[in-house]
This record gives structure tokens, sequence and C-alpha cells, in this order.
């Protein structure tokens, strides 16, 4: 039986109603003439709280409030690529038909066309058993990406009594019936809902080994995240979450995107929509878009929406991992969310914890990344997939100790720390290289040996050596100057600042520097080692180091990130030749002059 | 102010409060059940009695009648006539709270406005429908800058104007009155429309005051298709009285006494900015506020900086050498600059200009302060050149006269004069065939 109650109190997008005991926990309930949209968040007596997705302006005690009997859902089936929804999966461009520019109130849209047609092939035949999570056929969703059908999670084993032929079908057109042990009988069609707090189900989880290559030189070669692995950026405003974050959903090298834009701004969902139909996937040549789904709950969008937004994201991740992907989630901001959570929490008249977040901020955000993984999906056939998660914080004040920040470092393994002053002085990505770590250096390791060099891991232990040297030395030559120090330590400044402009700095705005494949990686960290050692030798063998300092190859060096591209690779070797060279012609003039 | 034995009224709806001796006042209602009403009165509750107090509610929530006519006029905080001429007539009547902006049906900003400031054109270039904050402290001289761009500011190559609405929120007179004046000696006042809610005028009316604005701004740009500046000042102010009405509602605080919701309802204002699809006008912002002693990690530019799409900040030491503008531009951003610029928009160049003017800018600080340490012949020959560059570029760049209008060319032109002070090989961010075109050092 469904709920039917009334409201008597309003506030913000809170609402009180009563008459509602039989209303369910995390209920999805219609509120006031409008039937705006809500969710039952605390049940006391018949009275429930209601946490409305939409604008309350105007909402009345005495209006009706109905429930619907289900959790809040999302939709999952062929349709989802390519469209932009906003925090409770209803399409913004569906909105925006409907009500104009701006988004009105009490709008229902289905989330895909329930209509549109696709040619459905079958991969199962009659008679054979399926399992919750099985998969039943295929259809093309995208030109980039094959949509598997997969039986509900939540099914019971069964045999299939029925499917249809390859055709075409619609969503609602029942494809496959089948019948369980017991006797009931199951009717299949293409897609099926999932309540968005409830993680999918899987059969094991592996441990992350595969290195998710984002083409950021900093990320991949310094603090990289595997397949399956979660990682957070903090920043404060300026110092360029929101592109580093653009950057590895343009560039990541996994089968499906999914960009939820959480309380920020609203021109920066429409530069993903207008850029990422034009921008073409370096492995497939089709356009992003068409593995790309974007969430957005701009920051004046409900905020109740906002809170919700991150579960409907990652619930269609998941889906899509079940099929057999590898997904990356991208949520910007999860301090948004967090203060979503706050506010609601402040209408409620909730203990509050530090500065304001409720007590049960840390759980949540240890539920939403446990989200992440690589695993192996539920049914047949045998396929693994994996949830990249990786989450922007966005502290007050660039404070790394408040509460979002420090309750988020503990459940994840990759942190990328952004620093002001390093942004301030346009070094980007402004990922501190002193304060970032990974904790998937070891276990990808493998990876690079096989798969681009073996010296891979050597090579950027001495580079980051260098790094953690230059560090050190700042110090005393902010006490005492540049010429205080010997020769030897100098020439270390020297190579770190062509290591921070020449690998560490990448210009996302570049043609050529926004994407920088591991093999190009790897060679210019070797040709900047290779530099450095060449050049202690010349200063032991006597060469002077403003001749070294002068050397012409230097800006090559630093040029070469944008100067060569991916494809003519060959060019580093000729330029590794130039370097070997130029030391050697240098050399002999010194002992000519001597 | 609570109401009892309430049975019709709705969230957010506009009440009409009469008092005991017949005045009238407005109020909104913020929370409403078993009854009882939570009301906030715009004009403040001083003279309100518990008993004889009567209210009505309106059954709408509050509306700002807009038409053309109001170009030229000025209201005061909550939209009425403040310049003894009568009520405009209303072409339609605008719910002030507006809706949000579908981020689907909103056009990417990409059209450079030329603000004739070398400062903002070269490194933090201001694009159509754009939110760029001025970050400043009390005493310097935002107000003076805001006013020149109002003044100056262009889409080169058209002549379409910018209709400004200004909306002051919480200043003093003189800073409203300078305004009024600046826009009226430049002939600007007849394409713009003033918003005056005075530092002693109730404060809980400065939270209509940007919110009337920009529905006056939205009215403009999209019925009417112009391109609209809208300039918020102080939106320090602003917070302040939404901290007031925060900590008198008893709700739980979050940093610093400001509610939980500050960045939701900063959004709420700011987020109305931007272009539309298929409408050919826009509303570009430049709120103004004062960093309460001068620090950027205070909640309300923070806050701030994480919603607009970059910031200009006034730096108190370039303010204390008498450099006008003062802008820090180490600590400025726009972040819709790349989109702004570039071949075909202004000039190839012109982002590798600004981001080597910005490398630049700052390795000089880097060496100036190494020099006070260690003296100038402790420093290498490059470092010396740095030294040079900036303090060039403060006096040859940065610093203009607020009455100078400088163009894009100039601008960059200035640009690679201070760029010709330093070797070939530390222009970086340059790509070689722009050096090659423009590079006028030692090569």
């Amino acid at each position: 039986m469904v709920a039917k109650g009334r409201i008597v109190w309003v506030s913000g997008p809170a609402v009180k109603a009563d008459g509602m005991s039989s209303v369910k926990m995390y209920e999805t309930v219609e509120v006031g003439d409008s039937k705006l949209i809500g969710e039952v968040i605390r049940l006391t007596g018949d009275v429930a709280f209601i946490q409305v997705y939409e604008s309350t302006s105007g909402l009345k005690p005495g209006e009706d409030v109905s429930g619907t009997g289900q959790p809040l859902s999302v939709l999952l089936g062929p349709g989802i690529i390519g469209r932009i929804y906003d925090g409770i999966q209803r399409p913004l461009d569906d909105i925006a038909e409907k009500s104009g520019a701006f988004i009105g109130r009490g709008i229902t849209t289905t989330p895909v066309d329930m209509k549109k047609k696709y040619t459905f092939t079958p991969s199962v035949k009659k008679g054979d058993t399926i399992l919750g999570g099985s998969i039943l056929g295929a259809v093309e969703e995208t030109p980039l990406l094959t949509h598997k059908i997969l039986v509900p999670p939540n099914y019971p084993e069964a045999t299939i009594t029925e499917i249809v032929k390859e055709g075409e079908y619609d969503l609602e057109h029942i494809i496959g019936q089948a019948s369980s042990k017991n006797g009931d009988k199951i009717e299949l069609k293409m897609y099926h809902k999932w309540p968005v707090r409830k993680p999918r189900p899987y059969l094991e989880r592996f441990d992350p080994t595969v290195p998710l290559v984002t083409g950021q030189r900093i990320i991949d070669t310094y603090f990289p995240i595997a397949k399956g692995g979660t990682g957070a950026i903090p920043g404060g405003f300026g110092t360029g979450k929101t592109v580093t974050l653009h950057q590895i959903a343009k560039w990541a090298d996994s089968k499906v995107v999914v960009y939820i834009g959480c309380g920020e701004r609203g021109n920066e969902m429409t530069e993903v929509l207008v850029e990422f139909p034009h921008l073409i996937d370096p492995r497939s040549q089709r356009p992003l878009m068409e593995r790309t789904v974007l969430v957005a709950n701009t920051s004046n969008m409900p905020v109740a929406a906002r809170e919700a937004s991150i579960y409907t994201g990652v619930t269609m991740a998941e889906y899509y991992r079940d099929m057999g992907y590898d997904v990356v989630l991208v949520a910007d901001s999860t301090s948004r969310w967090a203060e979503a959570l706050r506010e609601m929490s402040g209408r409620l008249e909730e203990m509050p914890a530090e500065e304001g977040y409720p007590s049960y901020l840390a759980s949540r955000l240890a539920e939403f990344y446990e989200r992440a993984g690589r695993i192996r999906a539920l049914g047949s056939p045998d396929r693994s997939g994996s949830v990249t998660l990786v989450g922007a914080v966005s502290p007050s004040g660039a404070d790394f100790t408040e509460p979002v920040t420090t309750h988020t470092i503990r459940f994840i393994k990759t942190f990328w720390a952004l620093d002001t002053r390093l942004a301030y002085s346009r070094h980007y990505p402004s990922i501190n290289w002193m304060q970032s770590y990974s904790g998937y250096l070891e276990d990808i390791s493998k990876w690079w040996k096989e798969n681009v060099s073996p010296d891979w891991y050597d090579l950027r232990a001495e580079s980051y050596h260098i790094l953690q040297r230059e560090d050190t030395l700042k110090e005393i030559v902010r006490l005492l100057g540049p010429e205080a120090l010997p020769d030897e330590e100098k020439l270390v400044l020297e190579v770190a600042r062509m290591l921070k402009i020449g690998i560490l700095q990448q210009n996302s705005f570049d043609k050529v520097d926004t994407y920088c494949g591991p093999a190009k990686q790897l060679k210019l960290v070797r040709l900047m080692v290779m530099f450095y050692k060449e050049a202690q030798k010349a200063l032991k063998e006597g060469k002077s180091l403003a001749d070294i300092r002068a050397l012409p190859i230097i800006t090559t060096l630093l040029k070469a990130k944008f100067e060569v591209t991916d494809e003519e690779i060959s060019k580093l070797e000729e330029i590794e030749k130039q370097l070997s060279d130029s030391f050697k012609g240098n050399i002999e003039e010194v002992k000519v002059s001597v | 102010m609570i109401v009892d034995g309430v049975t019709k009224a709705s969230f957010d709806e506009l009440v009409e409060i009469e008092t005991n001796d017949g005045e009238r006042r407005l109020g909104k209602v913020l929370e409403v059940g078993s009854g009882k009403a939570v009301v906030q009165v715009f004009e403040g509750t001083t003279g309100l009695a518990i008993t004889g107090t009567r209210v009505k509610f309106l059954g709408k929530t509050m509306v700002m009648p807009v038409s053309q006519e109001l170009l030229g006029r000025v209201f005061d905080g909550l939209g009425r006539p403040n310049d003894g001429l009568p009520d405009p007539v209303a072409d339609k009547f605008l719910d002030v709270n507006g809706e949000p902006m579908n981020p689907q049906s909103r056009e990417y900003p990409t059209s450079f406005i030329q603000t004739g400031v070398s400062v903002i054109d070269g490194m933090l270039t201001l694009v159509r429908g754009q939110k760029l904050p001025i970050f400043s402290g009390s005493g310097m001289s935002h107000n003076i800058l805001a006013a020149q761009i109002a003044r100056q500011a262009t889409v080169v190559g058209t002549n379409e104007d910018f209709a400004v609405v200004f909306a002051a929120i919480g200043v003093q007179y003189s800073e409203a009155q300078y305004f009024k004046r600046s826009l009226e000696e430049s002939g600007a006042l007849k394409r713009s429309v003033l918003f005056v809610n005075l530092a002693d005028d109730p404060a809980i009316e400065r939270i209509i005051t940007p919110r009337v604005a920009l529905t006056v701004a939205e009215y403009l740009a999209f019925d009417l298709g112009m391109h609209v500046l809208a300039i918020l000042t102080d939106m320090t102010n602003y917070a302040e009285a939404l901290r007031e009405i925060s900590a008198a509602r008893e709700e739980v605080p979050g940093r610093k006494g400001y509610p939980g919701y500050l960045y939701t309802d900063l959004a709420n204002n700011y987020e109305r900015a931007g272009r539309i699809k298929g409408k050919n006008g826009s509303v570009t912002q430049m709120p103004i506020l004062s960093m309460p002693a001068d620090d950027i990690t205070h909640p309300i530019p923070d806050l701030t900086g994480y919603i607009t799409e970059g910031q200009v900040v006034l730096g108190r030491d370039l303010f204390r050498k008498g450099i006008y503008p003062p802008v820090n531009v180490m600590m400025s951003l726009s972040r819709l600059m790349k989109d702004g610029v570039g071949e075909g928009k202004t000039r190839s160049d012109h982002m590798e200009v600004g981001n080597q003017l910005y490398d630049a800018y700052s390795r000089a600080q880097e060496v100036r302060a190494l020099a006070e340490i260690v003296g100038k012949a402790g420093l290498t020959g490059v470092d010396l050149k740095y030294l040079d560059a900036g303090d060039s570029f403060e006096t040859h760049f940065l610093k203009q006269s607020p009455d100078e209008n400088r163009n894009l060319d100039e601008t960059l032109s200035r640009a690679w004069d201070i760029l010709a002070t330093l070797p070939e090989g530390e222009l970086t961010k340059i790509k070689d065939k722009h050096i090659q075109q423009y590079y006028k050092g030692n090569k």
C-alpha cells in the first residue's frame, strides 16, 4: 500500500509530512500539488522527513504527499551514453524542451527514450540457464560502445523459455522469458531499475594491478592510479582541479566515463557538452561523447538533488562495469556534496560534528569510495570490469585539515595535492610533487616494465630523487642565495627546473601537450636523467656550469613535450643523439681552451 | 518574526505587514508549519509590536516589474523607484529568485570583451557571460576599476554597447554616488539601471538587492537581447546580512558563523550570469567584495572563488606603491580566458604571451625576495634581467591611468616590450613562430 499524507512543515528543501506511517525509509515520494520529487530521509512515528529534489518555493502545509513504494532508483539500459542528466537522472535536454532555458519544476521525463529501437543480438538460446547478472545479448549503443543487456542482478537462477531473434526492439519489448527453479515466470526486457544507494553486487574483487593511463605525465609517471582504484584531488580555488579532472575524463584509457558536476559552475558543464563531441579519442578515433555520461547538478540547482547526484552517477558506472568494461567516474566536487549533507542535516536539526558537518560524513564518504574496484561480474559469461573513482575536494581556505579533506584521505589511495603557490606561478597541473602520493606504485610497476620499458621504475625513482634534493637545497638557497652552493648542487637545481618545465608542467590547452602517451613520457624522463648524468660527468671533467647552462640542447629538451607528437616519437631519439653530441662537442672545446 | 494562526501560507511567499500606526512593510516566509510561519521582514522589525500588527500573505513570491523603461532609472534595494520619478510601466513581473539556467541550454562564453585595462585584457581576459569578481580590501581602488570597466567595456569589431546594471549592497553613500556620477559623466547612465541599498538601510533588504538587480539583468539580456554588465558591490555586506538572519533563526553555523548554505546561496546569485543558446544577449557579472583583513581564505572570498570563473585580486603592496590598478596578477585568474582569446578571436600569440608574462613576473618576485637577503651582488646575470623585467612590468604594463583606454594591440605590444628584456631562451611558453614574429630582444 502506498502512503498518503499531508505536508505539515516546510523549510527550504526539507519538508515534514504526517500520516506517512506506511512509507519506507528512502522511499521516493511525490510532494505537493505540483508533484515535486522527494525522498524520505527520516521517520518519527507517522511523521516523515522528506528531502525534496526541486525548489519548494510556494509549497503549503496541507498539500498532499504520496509514496511511490520505490526507493530512489535509476533506469539502466541502452541510451544512457552521451546524455546529460540532473541529480536524479532526468535528461536536461528534455527538461529544456519542456520548460525552456531555465529549469522549471515538477517535470517528469524518462531517463532514456523508451520508444527508440535498437538492434538486439541475443547471445543466449532457449534452454540456457541464466543467473542474475548474466548477459542476454548486445546492442550497439554508440559506435564506440556495445551495450550488453544484463539480467537484473537480483534475479534468481532460471532457464530461458523464449528469446527473440535478432532484430529491432524498443526498451519496453519483452525480449525473453525464463522460468525459475520454483516455476515462476520471469519476463526480460532490455532495461531494469536499480536503487542508487545500494551497491550493485559482484562475485569477487581483484587487486588493482593495471594503471589507468591518463596521458598526464605527473599522474602516470609519478603518482599513478590503478584501474579500480580511488583518488582525490584537493585544492583551493584556481588551482586547476576542474581542468585536471577534465583531462582525466578526456584521456583516460577507460571504456566509459561518468562525469558528475556536483554543485559546480554551469558554464563548466556547458564546456564539457560543447567540447566532448568534438574531441577525438586517441585510441578509437571517435568523439569522446560516445563513451561519456554526464550528471550535472550545478551549484544553483536544488541542493537535495546534489546529494543524490553522486549515487546516481556511481550506480550508472557500476552498471557499465558489470558489462565487463573499465569505467572512470569523476566527481567534481565531493565537498559540495558534503555541504548538501550538512545543509540537510542542519534543517533536520541534527547534532553537528566538526564545522557543522553531520557525524555520519565519514561513513558516507567511505561508502562512496568503497564502490570503486576491479571485480568479477555476476552471471555468465565470466568477465571482469572496474570502476575507478576520482573525487575533487574543495577545502575551504585551501586548508587540508578541514573535515571533508581529512576524511577523504582515509578512504583513497592516490592523493594529488594541488598547490596554490604553484598555481599562482602558473605551474599547471599544480600537483605538488612533494605532498602527493600513490599507493599503487608497486602494484602497477609490473605493467610498465612489461608494456613500456624495463627501466621505468628506476628512471622514475632517479628523476624523483632530483626533485627531492632540489626541495632541500631550496631552503639553503632561500637563506644564502644560489651562489653559496657548489656547482654539483647548482646542477641539481638546474635539472630540477628542467624537470619542472619539461615534464611536470603540462599545458592542457596545447594540441600536442594535452595528451602524452606512456612511451613518450618515459622517453622524456629518460632524456632528462641522461642530461643530468652527462652534465655531472662534464662537471667532473672540469667543464664549467655556465657552459652547461648555455647549451642549446636545454631549450630543445624543454620544448620537446609540445614540439614532438606521440606519432613521431622517433624524433626523441634524434634529440638523444644531439644530447650526447652536444656534450662531446663542448668538452672538446673546453680542452682546446685549456 | 513568527506569525501565529496561519492557515494558507506557503514557503517563500511574499508577506505584507501592517504596523500599529498603519505603516506597510514587506517580508517573506522562511519556514511554515503547524499554524505558524517564520517571516523575515525586509525593512527591519523596529516598531513592530506583538499585538496589533497585522500580516497579509500575498499568495505570490516576490516579483520585480520589468520593462525597457528601467534604463536610466535609480531604485532602492527592494526595486522601488528612488529617483523621485513615478513607477515605470511594467512589461512583465518576474520572480526575483529566478530559476536555475539549464546547463544544456547555456551557450559557452567565447567572445572577448575589451576593457581597455592592460592587465585584464592581456592576462585576465574577460569574456561575455563570465562572472569575474574583484577581491579587494577596504580603502583600495576597486570602485575606480569597476567604474573604468563599466565605461570602457566593448566587444571589438562591433558597435554594441554594454548596458550596466549596478547594485550597491550596503555601501556608503559616497561610493554609490561615485558610480552614479561616473556613469553620468561618460553618458552611460541612460543605458544603466541602478539599485541602491546604503549602509544604513536595513540589513535584511540586502538579501533582495542582488536578486532584483540580476532579475532585471536577465530580462534586459534574454528578453531584450542586450549585453549586460552587472556590477554588485559589496558582496561581503550581503553575506553578513545572511549571517545575521541565520543567527537570528538559531541555525547551526558553518565556518565563522556563516550559515552552512552560504555557498549555495551565493551560487544562486553568481550563477545568474551567462549566455543562452539562440538568444543574443548576455549577462556578465562583476561582483566586488572586500576581503575582511585582506584575507583571501575568509569564507566569503573563498566560497566566491569556488563559484566564479576566476578572480581579480587587488594587492595592498601595489596599492601602497601607488600603482593603479593594483592587481596582484599572481593571485588573479580568468578561467575563461583560454576560450576567449587566440586565433580568430584576438591574436594567436595572446595566450602564450599572457602565460609567459605570468612566468616572468613570478620569477621576478622570487628574485626580489632573494635579493633582499643576499643583495643584488649575489644574483646571476639572468636573475638580474628578471629583476628589471619585474619592475618594467609594473610601471610599463600594469600601471595605467583610470581614464586611459588601451586597445589590445597596444597591450600586447607593451607585453612584448617587457619580454624583449629577457633572453630568447627564457621564453619557454611561446612557440618559435611567435618569437620570430614578435620578439624584439637580442637573439
